[in-house]
């Protein structure tokens, strides 16, 4: 019973991560139209019949569908096994990486309490980091096994400001563990549950603004999206270390993309904004400051805070579809610069203020 | 850990150490490395050991591979030819992996590991906070050796870096203007 | 893969530290809107090397337009700078009028004016849009080009074309221009404030845009001029030629304008001058829309301009005189003229030799991006690959223009 609940847990993540990238790329698309001004697809429908004739069947069935009936090839002289484990790669950590997330309290189901998320492990950040480590191997494997000169300088690149981004935000999460003093990420989230004052909720962009800001950065960084996407933009590289592929491995590559904005935006929710809490609202009920607590039933509570979570999951996404149609792109050396000259020694400093603010004023657990 | 894991996995990493060894491409050599690795994290998982295992993946898996393989793509290298290594060459590397083999075998099955068996684990086994207890107080020493001798080979590592462009390469003529 | 094939694709030497790389940024490539190859070394992400080519785009106009008269030039000068077709037209045939000693109605150069300007701020819209594009920031580009959208249906009313116009005629204009053609000017103009206004915000003063741009490429002014350069390159560096201001043509002396000038000859300073262009072009427009005047559009010359269509089926003069300008052509004089004009890229020049008859001996067009282009690989020396997206974006090379 218990492998069918955390089986069950598993593929509920896995699920919704795809189904989130999936609507990340309509959101994309829309998103980029209503910025710029124009409609932007709405062009495909199902026979014309309404719901299905909505703008977002374009993007959730046309768009799939053409990608993966496309011709699927290997350019000659390229490494066949690697060009087709490429993507998977690329893949594989994005989707495993929200494993950890938490989207819930644990809820009491028939007699059996359970854990709103997918893997109970108690270094949950570290896991994460872990994970996004994995994700670098794509983008190496991918630019070499194309036997494309272009390809290559894309991925040399992309590697490059992964591995350096990876740097900073590791550094900027230290500080949030300081901070809470765990590395278990449900934890995290259940001491963002307090009140600051008796009506501020104590969530973690209130101790840790300059955090907040070098994870976000970071974690685009590290999703290669404007205003860093200097490894497969910037129209030099066509499409930097995923030029030569197509159908199928190119569907892969864009869906770690969004997959990868969906875990960003889900770790700074629970590192930030309170992950599934929703303020004033507890399992005992809504205690809003000044008024008596009116008890609500703890099922729909939860069911609240897991909406709570998702929306709060998704205003970050639609922020990096709007920071993205908004900014120009750095250029490599810049960005290398950023990484290393600017937020590595920012989020140093923020440990050892943290640190310090700890020593003096105690932790907030 | 319940044997339908650990058999499954230990197939899985035998099988991806054996690819190490015996892969022509260097490239698919250093994969297997990956996968061997990333499985050996999964074990500690199994061993209650998360912090270990979270490590291993993020130092040896996720860095020290990715170091690997950008040094196997970036220099220019062919596959073994299959047939470089002599039968005496072959015989002498059979023979010496089963002296060993039989050389740890006995010394495994003679020993009583601490732990083997039912022996239950220590409260808060594996967990960062008893680990980090110990290399903090137990272990200080070793860790701050460990952290310069880090320090160092990152200043060393910079200082092999930076190297001067060849000036016979730049006075080059450009391409396309021959004849 | 074979046994003894290398690993790592195109690369045959000994050390992949140091040797230099040969890559080519070939015509086919979506940064080299204009189709342009260049040939590149680098070392590392640093160009050592580059040879341009052009003349993927070359049609022969300029042996075109000896075979067809005067007048049948025209659709070809249309394709020179595609970006501002009317800029185009509208020089050639000031050149042939000056051989001929023929001069405009006052209505026409106001209109000449007027539509040169809005050629000139659709160039620079799109320069700078694709420009910015390119960058990354996609949505300053979709704005200039919404308004750039706005001057084309414009042009659409006024020419009956977006691009390929053929609107100028030697001693005038094709036709006049349609009723609401003020308030359609002003419509088109107030819009490209508000985007100017907007992008502004956007990218003038956005740290990563400026970051790319600032300190790039880099030309003196002595090296400028050295090259040939002219327009907003020459501009950006600080020497301050227009062939507006300096050799004032078309009526540009009696209107009040500005000619931005730049400090440091970067890409920054190039952009930035073609934006302030666009307001100066604004200007211009309103002023000239003030004082437009009324009357007949070409000029009464039986010799140059086509008569009425009443007369060529009214009368016999009339057929006669149609006839002769269209299977001869317009008999310019004997002799040669060079006359040049400010496009949006430099100065616009058209050398034309004639022979006493309707067709032309010789057309020369002095095209000011095939003079930048000799310049950029001097300019990208030194620079990243990166870079050359943004110094190519803000040369603006029409190919039509380059390669003709």
């Amino acid at each position: 019973m218990e492998w069918l609940i955390a089986g069950v847990k598993c593929l509920l993540v896995i699920l919704l991560v795809l189904q989130l990238s999936a609507l990340m790329l309509w959101v994309e698309r829309k998103g980029a139209a209503l910025i710029q001004n124009r409609i932007g697809a709405n062009r495909a429908n199902l026979l014309g019949i309404f719901p299905v004739n909505l703008g977002f069947t374009n993007t959730l069935i046309a768009d799939p569908v053409k990608m993966f009936t496309k011709e699927d090839y290997v350019p000659d002289g390229a490494d066949k096994f690697i060009h087709s484990l490429a993507p998977f790669l690329a893949l594989f950590p994005a989707i495993i990486t929200f494993a950890a997330i938490p989207f819930g309290d644990t809820i009491e189901l028939a007699g059996r309490s359970i854990e709103l998320r997918a893997v109970g492990i108690d270094v949950g950040i570290l896991y994460i980091s872990a994970t996004v480590a994995m994700g670098v191997y794509g983008v190496v494997l991918a630019g070499w096994a194309s036997n494309n000169r272009w390809a290559l300088l894309g991925s040399i690149r992309g590697t490059a400001q992964m591995i350096s981004y990876e740097l900073a935000m590791g550094l900027a999460v230290v500080s949030c563990v300081l901070l809470y003093g765990t590395l278990d990420l449900q934890d995290m989230v259940r001491q963002q549950g307090q009140m600051l004052f008796g009506w501020l909720p104590a969530w973690g962009v209130v101790y840790q603004q300059l955090a907040f800001i070098l994870i976000f950065t970071a974690g685009m960084a590290e999703s290669k999206r404007v205003p860093f996407d200097i490894p497969e933009a910037e129209s030099e590289l066509v499409a930097g270390y995923f030029t030569e592929y197509s159908g199928g491995k190119q569907a892969s590559f864009m869906l770690a993309d969004f997959a990868e904005v969906v875990m960003v935006a889900g770790l700074v929710t629970t590192l930030f904004f309170g992950g599934w809490q929703i303020p004033y609202l507890s399992s005992q009920g809504l205690a809003l400051p000044g008024m008596a607590v009116i008890t609500v039933s703890p099922l729909l509570v939860s069911l609240l805070q897991v909406a709570a979570f998702l929306v709060k999951v998704l205003f970050f996404c639609w922020l990096q579809v709007l920071v993205r149609w908004t900014v120009p792109r750095f250029r490599y050396d810049q960005l290398m610069n950023l990484g290393w000259k600017a937020m590595m020694p920012i989020a140093l400093l923020n440990v050892f203020v943290t640190a310090l603010a700890i020593l003096l004023f105690g932790e907030v657990a | 850990m319940s044997p339908y894991l650990f058999y499954p996995l230990a197939c899985l990493t035998i099988a991806g150490a054996l690819g190490v060894v015996l892969n022509n491409n260097p490239v698919r050599s250093a994969l297997s490395l990956v996968a061997t690795l990333f499985l050996l994290a999964v074990y500690y998982i199994a061993l209650q050991a998360h912090l270990v295992a979270a490590l291993q993946i993020i130092v040896y898996a996720g860095a020290v591979m990715v170091l690997f393989l950008f040094v196997i793509t970036l220099l220019n290298l062919s596959p073994d030819p299959a047939d470089r290594t002599s039968p005496l060459f072959g015989a002498a590397a059979l023979g010496s992996a089963l002296l060993l083999a039989v050389v740890l075998g006995r010394a495994l099955w003679a020993t009583t590991l601490p732990g083997a068996a039912n022996t239950p684990l220590p409260e808060g086994f594996g967990t960062t906070v008893v680990l980090a207890r110990q290399l903090f107080s137990e272990y200080l020493v070793a860790f701050e050796l460990t952290s310069i001798l880090l320090l160092v080979a990152v200043v060393g590592a910079v200082v092999l870096a930076k190297r001067d462009p060849s000036p016979a390469d730049m006075d080059a003529p450009a391409p396309g203007r021959e004849a | 893969m074979s046994a003894d094939k290398p690993l790592t694709p195109n690369r045959d030497g000994a050390d992949p530290l140091s040797e230099i790389m040969e890559i080519q940024m070939g015509p086919s490539h979506p940064a080299s809107h204009g189709t342009v190859k260049f040939n590149l070394r680098l070392d590392g992400e640093t160009i050592v090397n580059c040879d341009t080519e052009i003349g993927f785009l070359h049609r022969g106009f300029e042996k075109m337009c000896e075979q067809g008269t005067w007048t049948q030039a025209i659709p070809y000068t249309d394709r020179l700078n595609y970006a501002s077709p009317l800029i185009n037209n509208f020089i050639f045939c000031e050149a042939v009028e000056r051989m001929c000693s023929v001069t405009v109605p006052e209505r026409c150069s106001y209109l000449l004016v007027i539509l040169s300007e809005l050629a000139r701020i659709a160039d620079h819209l799109t320069c700078l849009g694709m420009g910015a594009s390119e960058m990354g920031a996609v949505s300053a580009g979709f704005y200039m080009v919404e308004a750039r959208e706005l001057i084309y249906n414009l042009t659409a009313r006024v020419t009956g074309a977006r691009v390929t116009v053929s609107y100028g005629r030697v001693g005038g204009l094709r036709h006049d221009v349609p009723g609401g053609f003020a308030d359609d000017v002003r419509a088109c103009i107030a819009k490209v404030e508000q985007v100017l206004g907007d992008c502004e915000k956007l990218l003038e003063r956005n740290r990563i845009f400026i970051g790319r741009m600032a300190g790039v490429a880099v030309m003196s002014k002595e090296e400028a001029m050295a090259y040939g350069l002219t327009g907003p390159l020459l501009r950006a560096t600080g020497v301050a030629f227009d062939v507006r201001k300096a050799e004032p043509y078309m009526l540009y002396d009696r209107f009040d304008f500005e000619v931005p000038v730049g400090s440091k000859g970067d890409n920054f300073d190039r952009f930035s001058v073609r934006f302030e262009e666009m307001r100066q072009s604004i200007r211009i427009i309103e002023q000239a829309l003030a004082d437009l005047p009324g009357g007949p559009v070409s000029v009464d010359d039986p010799a140059v301009v086509l008569p009425d269509k009443s007369e060529v089926y009214g009368s016999i003069e009339g057929l006669m005189n149609h006839f002769k300008l269209v299977i001869e052509g317009i008999r310019v004089p004997e002799g040669e003229i060079y006359f040049s004009g400010e496009g949006a890229n430099g100065e616009l020049g058209f050398y034309l030799a004639s022979d006493g008859s309707g067709r032309p001996y010789r057309v020369r067009v002095r095209p000011p991006s095939f003079y930048a282009m000799g310049a950029l690989s001097r300019m990208i020396e030194g620079h990243t690959v990166a870079d050359v997206i943004a110094v190519f974006g803000m040369v603006n090379m029409i190919g039509g223009e380059c390669d003709r």
